[in-house]
Order: structure tokens, then sequence, then C-alpha cells
């Protein structure tokens, strides 16, 4: 097992995060909250991968006793997109009104709450 | 499979079918019907946490779902595991929701059963994290709450500042919570295993190697940030500030604190024994002392008074980590007792802004002078949760500070304790003698462009009240009597005692969890009231009254008094300016304090 997908995975996390720092407009920030959950997937993914194992679907092709890759995880990812599918329209939704009120979506010039 | 095994997952399911019910059926019924059916799903809840607390007196109560029952201590299925602590916190969850839904019974007045099924959603999720016993789980709920709270958060879609806040508050939790979800996957990787008990089981009698520490860091993080530690505390003032006043009840008084308990939770079952003592000791002391010191500054330097309350709230946040951080039963029975009077004080204080702001359109305290005076009884009530705030006896919130100071850690760690608490209540008292009694002169309305000032708040109800509605003062005096009844009654400091020593036993957990195994309870801390304790209670409470004089009549005291005030002042005033500046109301600079905290976390904690 290599390295390399979980540094992709945090990779990812820090890039959403660092967009969502240098963000000049809501709907980039709202996308890159969803890239930093996209790291989550890769990390899960990862934590369950097995060289040379297959889809963990038991059947004709697979027999039990195949090697499979671990299904939690895989489980848990699915669980995390519905979140993530949620999360993100709920958020669109505050970017939509906030553009109806304040008249503007570049964070910068949101000045209502201070202090 | 005995009947107690059906409470907790009824307590959680319950709330999401009325939920969803009211979201079904809500465009066709009468008001009166959508607050009653909400109402009837909050005290059921309330019964059954109740039950689940009887059912706990000795033992914990433990659901495998599905009768997925451990065989050998192996197991595939998913846990509930319900104690003295958690079935506490999903009681206090119930009463606070009832006592929000009873306050907006007629507070909204065209809402569409929208306010009341996120309501119990969100009890719902809150109630889930309380109860689980398993890590992914605690995420699922996690976000669940986070959902439903964001929604809340934003629920006047009208008002600029309200979407404005909901955005800051989701985006900055759903960071925390992809963070934390990392550290479950590492700790997965590492055990694989999600129950807390398994991965206990798993880890017991190793050291941390570098993999488990950084998934405990990260986990840790995402629930402080739901806790609203500092540095990750920037979205609960907007979000407070922006949030219905009724939810703000749920918000502070067992949101937050949940974040804490998740702490707590997840060190006791998983990291006892794994990650030196003196690591998590130091990390949430220093973030316990920052978050209490930082809050208290905030809170006694605004005028928005939802903002002052939600800053308040931070600063106790930062005294339940304290209380948590003396890593004894001591420690967490004080940090369980002050969360309990802290949640039935500061609601009822929420409630009491929210009647000012229906009142009278504004919650900028500046505004608000002299405008209160025809509400003594308000007014008196505003006061007597003010001093409350700041321990005065026999307020549950008073106990909590007393253990707190008995917990070992010294007397310079008594002086902050009183310090900040007397801040705190000193701010609200200075709010209610200036807008119930009028007393003082009369502050300058200019306000300066780094403050958020709450004048010219939409009301939340459609016309202005001029009596304040029955079932809204039956709330207020509500949670003011549960905080009081939390120091008063001997019979909770005692069960919450043994409740904590079983909440720090961790062979006990693992073993009753996976082989069904009961064990005796250790020995039981002294948790009543001790004189050292009243004495202190009373003088910060008197400590509070004279700063809150001090400031309200701050501009009547002799001339040579404010000079040198004004000398000594000097130094201090740019550092408050740029402590304001900091909060920005940016996303951006939210999610980068979030970076830094959780370094800040894992740099405390590796450091051994």
């Amino acid at each position: 097992m290599s390295w390399y997908p979980y540094c992709v995975a945090g990779w990812l996390v820090l890039a959403g995060i660092f967009g969502v720092v240098r963000s000049r407009d809501l709907i980039h920030t709202v996308i890159c909250v969803s890239i930093a959950q996209s790291g989550t997937y890769v990390l899960l993914l990862s934590i369950g991968y097995q060289s040379g194992a297959s889809a963990p679907i038991f059947g004709s092709s697979t027999p039990p006793s195949a090697p499979v890759v671990d299904p939690v995880v895989q489980a848990m990812a699915l669980t995390d997109i519905v979140v993530s599918a949620t999360v993100t329209a709920l958020l669109l939704a505050l970017v939509v009104q906030v553009a109806k009120r304040h008249g503007t979506i570049v964070p910068d010039e949101l000045r209502a709450l201070r202090g | 499979m005995p009947m107690s095994a059906a409470l907790p997952p009824l307590a959680i399911t319950l709330p999401i079918a009325v939920g969803c019910v009211l979201l079904a059926a809500g465009r066709y019924l009468p008001r009166w019907a959508i607050d009653g059916l909400a109402m009837v799903g909050a005290v059921l809840g309330v019964a059954l946490a109740a039950l689940l607390m009887v059912a706990t007196a000795h033992t914990r109560v433990i659901t495998w779902l599905g009768g997925w029952q451990p065989r050998h201590g192996v197991t595939v299925g998913i846990v509930l595991v319900a104690d003295r602590i958690n079935s506490g916190a999903a009681l206090l969850v119930a009463v606070l929701t009832a006592a929000a839904l009873l306050f907006g019974w007629r507070y909204f007045e065209d809402v569409h059963a929208h306010y009341q099924a996120l309501t119990l959603l969100f009890m719902a999720g809150m109630t889930g994290f309380a109860l689980t016993g398993d890590l992914f789980d605690m995420f699922v709920f996690f976000e669940l709450m986070g959902a439903a709270a964001y929604a809340l958060a934003g629920l006047r879609i009208e008002e600029p500042e309200s979407v404005q806040g909901g955005l800051s508050f989701g985006v900055v939790n759903s960071l925390g919570a992809y963070l934390c979800l990392m550290g479950i996957g590492l700790l997965y990787a590492r055990t694989g295993q999600l129950g807390l008990a398994q991965i206990g089981a798993a880890l017991a009698g190793k050291p941390a190697d570098p993999l488990v520490l950084g998934g405990f860091a990260l986990i840790a993080t995402g629930w402080l940030v739901k806790a609203a530690a500092v540095p990750f505390h920037f979205w609960l003032a907007d979000a407070h500030a922006v949030a219905p006043t009724p939810v703000c009840v749920l918000f502070s008084g067992v949101m937050a604190p949940l974040g804490v308990y998740g702490v707590g939770r997840v060190y006791w079952v998983i990291a006892h024994g794994v990650v030196a003592d003196g690591a998590v000791r130091r990390m949430l002391l220093v973030l316990g002392v920052l978050t209490a010191v930082l809050g208290a500054l905030m809170c006694f330097t605004q005028r928005h008074v939802k903002r002052l309350l939600a800053y308040s709230t931070i600063a106790h946040i930062g005294l339940f980590l304290i209380g948590l951080a003396a890593l004894s039963p001591l420690g967490i029975a004080a940090a369980a007792l002050y969360a309990a009077g802290h949640a039935g004080v500061k609601g009822a204080l929420f409630l009491l802004t929210g009647i000012l702001l229906s009142r009278h359109q504004t919650v900028d305290e500046f505004e608000l002078y002299g405008r209160g005076t025809q509400h003594r009884f308000s007014g008196v009530l505003f006061v007597l949760g003010g001093l409350a705030l700041a321990g005065l006896p026999p307020f549950g919130t008073g106990l909590g500070k007393a253990l707190l100071e008995e917990s070992g850690f010294g007397a310079g760690m008594t002086v902050l304790v009183i310090a900040v608490s007397a801040v705190t209540g000193a701010a609200v008292v200075r709010v209610g003698l200036r807008t119930y009694f009028g007393l003082g002169p009369r502050p300058s309305r200019e306000s300066s462009a780094e403050e958020t000032t709450g004048r010219q708040e939409q009301p939340e109800v459609e016309e202005s009240l001029r009596r304040t509605p029955a079932t809204m003062l039956a709330a207020v005096l509500l949670l003011l009597g549960g905080g009081l009844l939390v120091g008063v009654l001997p019979w909770v400091a005692r069960s919450t005692g043994a409740a904590a020593v079983r909440f720090a036993d961790q062979r006990g957990y693992l073993a009753q969890v996976l082989h069904g195994a009961t064990s005796r309870l250790g020995d039981v801390p002294d948790t009543g009231w001790s004189a050292e304790g009243v004495a202190l209670g009373l003088v910060s409470a008197a400590l509070a009254a004279g700063l809150a004089a001090l400031a309200v009549y701050a501009r009547r005291l002799p001339g040579a008094v404010r000079i040198g005030a004004r000398v000594v002042g000097r130094p201090v005033r740019p550092a408050l300016i740029s402590l304001h500046r900091l909060h920005s109301g940016h996303v951006g600079d939210y999610a980068a304090w979030l970076v830094v905290g959780a370094g800040a976390v894992a740099g405390l904690l590796a450091l051994g």
C-alpha cells in the first residue's frame, strides 16, 4: 500500500480549506467545502483498499473466500456523500438568499456581523 | 432484552417521526394543531429521557440495534450506550426543546411548521449524538444536528444578517466535521472498528502511535468546533446573533456543551491510558483558559445583547473545558452540573431578550436604555439571571463553579474562575440595570465600525407586543427554576457524582458493552455545597454586581478617578479594538483560524 492516496486525501482537504480562506465568491466557497469533503472520500476508500481485491459483491465470479476491499468504508463514504448533498444544497440556498438580501456574494463586502 | 433497552432508540426516532408528520401535514393543519403536535413530541421526549434517567441509576442501558449482540466480545453491530451523564444530556435537550416550543407558541406568526419540524429534527440529532456508542454514528448525528441548526440559524431568510450568520455557521461546522471524519477514518484504519468500546478495547494497553494521536487530535478538533472553543468560536456569536431567540436557547444551552461532552466521551472510552494524561490535560487547559478569558472580555465589551449572551456562553464553555481537564470524576461532575445550571439560566436570559426584541424591535443595549421600566418583574428576573451566571448560590451554576474550584487546580485557577464568571455576570447585570431600571446616565448612541449594535432588528412577531403572553413568561420561569433546582436538590448533585464516576470508568464501560459484565462503582466524590464554595459564589456574585454598577455609573465617577482609569485603559483599548477586529464576520478568516486551531490541538497533544 503506497502513501500516495493518503497524500491526495490530505491535499484535497487542505486545498479545499485554503480555497474557503482565499475565496472571493460565496459559490466558490461552497464548492471548496465540497472539495474538502471529497478528500475524506479518498481517505476512506484508500483505507479499505487492498491490492488485487475485487468489489465486495459476492456472486458467481466472486466466491465468498475471494479477497474483497473493505465494504464498511464504502458505506461510510456513501453516508458521507448523502450528508454532503444535503449540506451543499442548504449552503447554496443560503448563498441565494445572501445574494438577494445583500446584493453581493463577495465575502469581503459582507459587513453585517462583526465584533 | 430488558424493556429499558427500547428507550434510547425511541428517544431518537420519536422526534424524527413527529417532525416528518409536521412537514408532511403542516400546510393542512391549523396553527394550534402544529404547535400542539410539536409540543407532544417534545414532552414525550422529556418522558422518555426521564425514564432513561431512572433506568440508568445503577447501570448502563445498552441497546444493540437490530439485535446484533456481541459473541465473545466480537460484534459487527451498532450500539447505543446510555448512562446517567448522557441520558441527563438527552433530558436537557428535551426540556430545552419543550421550553423553546412553548416560548415560540405565540412568537412566530407565519412559519408553515418549518420551525417546529426543524426544532424536532435538531432535538433528534442532539439526542442521538449524546446516546450513541459508535464513533461514526456520532459523526452522522453531529451532521444531522448541524444541518438542522444551519437551517434554524438562517430561518428568517428575509434578513441579511440571518442568512450570512447561517452560512458562516454551516461552512465552519462542516469543515470541522470533515476533519473529525478523517480522524475517525484514521482510528478505523488502525483498529478496524467504529464502536467506541471496540476501538477502546483494540487500543487498550498500547501507547499511542502517531496515527492514533493524529486521529484523536482530529476528532477532538471536530467536537471542539461544535463546542466553540477558541479559536473555533467565531461562528457561535454570529449564529446566536441571527438565530430566532428560542433557537438560541438550544444552541447555547445544550448544542455547544454537547461538543465538550463529545471530547470527554471519546477521551474516557478510547484515549484514556493510550494518549498521555499530561498531553490531554495540557491541551484542554490551554484551550479552556483561552476560551474563558477571551469569551469574558468579548462579552463585557458587547452592546448587542444576543451577542453578549453568546460570548458569555463561550466563556462558560471554557470553564466546562477546564472541568474536563481535571481528568477526574469530580471535574466531570463539576462540568455536568455547571452545564445543566448554565442551560437553565442562559436559556431564561435569551428568552427575556426575545421578549425585549419583540417589544422594542432592538437588542442594542444603548437603545434599550430605560425602555423596560414598565416591566420590573422581567427586570428582576434578568438581573437575577446575571447574578446566577456569576455563580450566586444556590443556583446550579454556583454549585458547578464551586466544584470546579475544588477540582484540584490550585488558587490561581480559583481566581480565574471567579474573575471569568463575575465578568460575564456583570455584563448581563449591567444590561438589566440599564434596560429595566434606567440606572446611570444615558449611554451615547454613536457606534464604531468594529461592532454589531443590534439596532433596527426585524421583530420576530408581526405586531409588537403590548403584553407579554403567559406562555413566554412561563417558559422563562421554567428555565430559571430549572437552573435553581439543579443547585438546590441534593439528589441531583449526589447522583451526578455517581454518574461522573461511571462516566470515567473506562474498564467498566468496555466490559459492560462488549461482555455484558456489570462492575461495582468506585469511590464517589463529595459533590455537595461546601461552606467555601458558598462563600466564593457570593464573592463572585458581589463582584459582578459591583462591576456592573461601576460600568453603569462610570461617567458619574469623580474626575480624578476617571482620568486615572483612562491612563490605565490607554494600552488596553487598542488591544480590545484589535480583538474585536479579529471577529470580522468573514467566513474565510474563520476557516483560517480553524486550521490554526487544529494545528494547535495536534501540537499540544504531540508535546507528550
